[in-house]
């Protein structure tokens, strides 16, 4: 029998980043005891790197703006594909959730009214991202961590004791979700700091474990994402929707080579940034795609006069959503229009004063100085696509946040559809607040109704985690974990990238098979103690089995939308938008072959009044003939944007 | 441009341990995190070591590059001499957990006993109202990345491990400022004092105010300036501080 530290709590959050501690604080809001699991330190998660800002319709620096307006946004931003409910639920309850933030102690950036500051971000029709600097991330996840830290203060005037109610374990990694029959009984895994095992009975287990991007070699994410909650998703008989889109931040640093991939924020561009090829031409010009056509400057000219008067021009097509971005710089460098270390210029040093840009933009500031020796106030930086975030996870349900499996709920960047196929900067941050809180009360609730009849877990399962946990130690002849991951980075980079053809994620899929085979042998030298191969050797599994949802899910989407690129299927095909691609694991996976079954789902239809926010023209773009609101009869054929645009500022709620 | 660096890292646990050499490769624009990460991927590797966001932006790679308290990952190789070995030691203040890991639960801790922002009554979510030259204050503060390079360089508890439970270091009590100085925090109306809790209940008086925690922030926030001895002459009015009036005989501080 495996020696394992037990514990037992109401709710288990595994991850400690915006939406993990937004759903443990709502659990313990609503008394349940809460358990936050955090793969590295308290405070350090992924959500410190985000840099722009939150995405939200307070209207504080545009009163036109509402929720009607960022569930538009948002839809076109994933190309229509998002799943119509959670955008809506985003759009109109993101206000609320950073005017919480204040009430926790956060300072945003103020306007000369003394509101909270909202920017210009790709995609967004009006000045919406609640921000600090470009530090927002860092903002959001201190807020939430001080928050945490009060409600254990509350605890300890309460019960003398600080982790009576919430406590976070710091630096424990979980490998297996635990099931007692068909539910949720808890989760097992590691500690760090002793490599001693540990489970956490509970009948609630919250996934909060973001993305992927860990298995491309070039990245802006930070080591945890290893696609761990996916993976244990999967594991747990849950499936995995939107896989095949992955969002390639247009602007990740190129040179020195060492910090190839890390972000540049897109405030740089909100702020009046301007892309540049290297005959100094403003390409993005000649990227606009058809669908954003009327929405976008066709001059240098009116582009620049509309950061200053927004009402009568058009936004620059520096500031098309990400993936139109992304695809346009890949483009520009393909046809030798790079700079010398492959990309191409972003530059604000000639937009705005020096001052201005150290205030502004100090993250980037000190971040090129220290790290390119580039001064950003003097010159131009090279930027280039890196892989940022996974619009596809765990298919949820939308107003409470559960999965197919009873007991296992996802928030952020883990779950799938609020996205769509292509997801706007500034919503991840709102996302991570919406559905962080809806999961937390959700499991919180499902918790409760379960207190008479609490899931057991099996000493069985645990061996069998443990088991699998200890297999690198004894690995004959093991596998460098760190080479097998380069391989994998690799693979994925050059065949499953921001541009796809069948042939290359065919042989992704046959590399993947064999990287399996061979990640079973990955050995581990040394002891259980803080040892980061080993630690590898078992994030391995997860990342293999992500990056198959991706190859296999890609492979499968024959049209381009969003964050999926197909040079064979170029377009965008609207009975595909009807399509979600579902990844579950397979029943016996063969040796040699793949581990994810692939399943067409299809697309819940947008409702009614929903439609009735955009013109017939522009659903024409996205939708069939059959999905078109209402019968012709009823509509008039052609309904102008001014048109919904006043209908929404009647129906709005906020 | 690549070349051949030899790095003497500190491996061991909490029993003890010593400095191992290792001949590794450099290559162009590589901070010491990647020569590190090359040890770990090549030669050792259960080399324990903490990062996440390799960016500067996490403050998770805290380490002492050749006695120098700075982060990994915004070390530069070029900053350092090709020819001559790097030395890499865990942070000395935290006791050792294995190799450049230590438990830094101390901060973790110390964060507790602050008390937390108190919410003006009467005002709801959204009618919050600010002026941005009222906030620039605590933003500062708020930039901190909870690397702990200022706990750790800290002289109070560098090599006095007495002194810890009774003060709560730079970056505490620069929270604790933080608070002080939020243009909407209630604790007054609460009765709690925040200035005087500073004084009594965290330390403060054993700052003297050497400016080794703003020497090393890799944020470059100004710890001693802003947060401290604005602190301090708070605190002096309630309590006599012999450092703060030294302070303002020698010149240390301005106005």
């Amino acid at each position: 029998m495996t020696e394992v530290e037990r514990h037992g709590f109401d709710v288990v959050v595994v991850g400690a980043g915006g939406a993990g501690l937004r759903a443990a604080i709502e659990a313990r809001e609503h008394g349940k005891r809460t358990a936050i699991i955090c793969k590295s330190l308290f405070g350090k998660a992924h959500t410190v790197m985000a840099e722009g800002g939150i995405a939200a319709s307070m209207g504080n620096v545009n009163d036109q703006d509402n929720w009607q307006v960022h569930f538009r946004d948002t839809m076109r931003g994933g190309k229509f594909l998002n799943h119509w409910r959670m955008a809506e639920l985003h759009a109109k309850e993101a206000p609320e959730r950073v005017w919480e933030l204040e009430t926790w102690g956060a300072l945003f950036d103020r306007t000369k009214d003394g509101k909270i500051s909202q920017r210009n971000f790709g995609g967004h029709e009006y000045p919406r991202l609640a921000h600090v600097g470009d530090r927002t991330g860092l903002e959001l996840i201190r807020t939430l961590q001080q928050k945490v830290v009060s409600l254990q203060q509350e605890d300890f005037r309460e019960h003398g004791d600080y982790e009576a109610r919430i406590k976070v374990f710091q630096e424990y990694t979980v490998t297996r979700v635990l099931k007692d029959g068909d539910r949720v009984s808890g989760v097992f895994g590691y500690q760090r700091e002793s490599g001693r095992f540990f489970v956490i009975e509970a009948p609630a287990v919250v996934l909060a474990t973001g993305g992927i991007g860990k298995s491309f070699k070039v990245t802006s994410n930070s080591w945890e994402y290893t696609g761990d909650g996916h993976a244990l998703a999967l594991l747990a008989g849950a499936s995995l929707i939107n896989m095949e889109f992955v969002q390639f931040h247009p602007t990740g640093m190129v040179w020195p080579p060492s910090v190839k991939g890390i972000l540049v924020t897109e405030s740089v561009r909100g702020d009046g940034g301007v892309l540049r090829n290297s005959d100094g031409k403003r390409f993005m010009f000649e990227y606009i795609p058809d669908v954003f056509r009327e929405k976008y400057a066709e001059t240098e000219e009116e582009g620049d006069r509309w950061y200053q008067d927004q009402a009568n021009n058009r936004r620059p097509p520096e500031l098309l959503p990400r993936d139109e971005v992304a695809r346009a710089i890949n483009s520009e460098v393909k046809a030798g229009r790079g700079t010398p270390h492959g990309g191409v210029f972003l530059d604000v040093s000639t937009r705005l004063p020096a001052e201005e840009i150290r205030r502004r933009l100090p993250s980037m500031h000190h971040q090129f100085k220290e790290l390119a020796d580039v001064d950003i106030t003097a010159e131009p930086m090279e930027v280039g696509p890196t892989c940022h975030y996974v619009m596809g996870g765990v298919e949820v349900d939308p107003d409470t946040a559960s999965s197919c499996v009873p007991g296992l709920f996802a928030a952020g960047e883990v779950a799938g559809g609020m996205h769509g196929s292509n997801r706007l900067g500034g919503n991840s941050l709102s996302d991570l607040l919406v559905f962080g809180r809806r999961a937390g009360l959700h499991a919180a609730q499902y918790a409760e109704a379960a207190q008479e009849d609490r899931p057991l877990v099996e000493q069985e399962q645990i061996d069998a985690a443990a088991e699998e946990a200890l297999a690198p130690f004894s690995a004959e002849g093991g596998e460098n974990p760190y080479g097998l991951h380069q391989e994998l980075q690799q693979s994925m980079n050059d065949l499953v990238g921001i541009i796809r053809r069948e042939g290359e994620m065919e042989e992704a899929l046959q590399r993947l098979a064999v990287l399996r085979e061979r990640a079973v042998n990955a050995g581990v030298e040394g002891h259980r103690q803080f040892n980061p191969g080993w630690h590898l050797a078992l994030d391995l599994r997860n990342m293999l089995l992500v990056s198959e949802c991706v190859a296999r899910a890609a492979l499968e989407r024959e049209e381009s939308r969003g964050g999926h690129t197909r040079e064979d299927h170029p377009t965008m095909a609207a009975e595909w938008r009807r399509v979600l691609l579902a990844c579950s694991l397979a029943d016996k996976p063969v040796p040699g072959e793949g581990a994810i079954v692939l399943q067409r789902k299809a697309n819940p239809a947008i409702r009614e009044d929903l439609l009735g926010l955009f013109g017939v023209d522009e659903l024409k773009k996205y939708l069939t003939e059959d999905e078109l609101p209402g019968a012709e009869a009823d509509l008039p054929p052609q309904r102008a944007d001014t048109d919904a645009e006043k209908k929404s500022e009647n129906g709005a709620e906020h | 441009m690549s070349y051949e660096a030899t790095f003497r890292v500190w491996r061991g646990d909490a029993e003890g341990g010593e400095l191992t050499d290792f001949q590794v490769e450099v290559n162009d624009g590589e901070v010491v995190l990647d020569v590190v990460h090359r040890i770990q991927a090549t030669q050792a590797p259960d080399l324990a070591v903490r990062w996440n966001c390799k960016a500067g932006k996490c403050g998770s790679c805290s380490a002492e590059i050749n006695g120098r308290p700075r982060l990994m990952c915004m070390t530069r190789m070029s900053t350092l001499p090709p020819d001559e070995t790097v030395t890499i030691t865990p942070m000395r203040t935290f006791p050792v957990l294995r190799d450049l890991v230590t438990d830094v639960g101390f901060n973790y801790q110390k964060a507790r006993e602050i008390p937390s922002f108190i919410p003006p009554q009467g005002v709801k979510p959204g009618e919050y109202r600010m002026q941005q030259e009222d906030v620039n204050r605590s933003q500062e503060f708020r930039k901190c990345i909870e690397c702990f390079l200022c706990q750790n360089t800290c002289h109070v508890v560098r090599d006095h491990e007495e002194n810890k439970p009774a003060f709560a270091g730079p970056r505490f009590l620069m929270r604790v400022a933080e608070l002080d100085m939020h243009p909407l925090d209630a604790a007054a109306d609460s009765g709690l004092d925040r200035k005087a809790t500073a004084q009594e209940e965290h330390g403060l008086g054993y700052c003297n105010i050497t400016k080794c925690c703003t020497e090393v922030c890799p944020e470059g926030i100004k710890i001693t300036d802003n947060a401290l001895i604005p602190l301090k002459e708070r605190a002096v009015d309630r309590k006599y501080d012999p450092l703060v009036w030294l302070g303002s005989k020698i010149g240390l501080r301005r106005g």
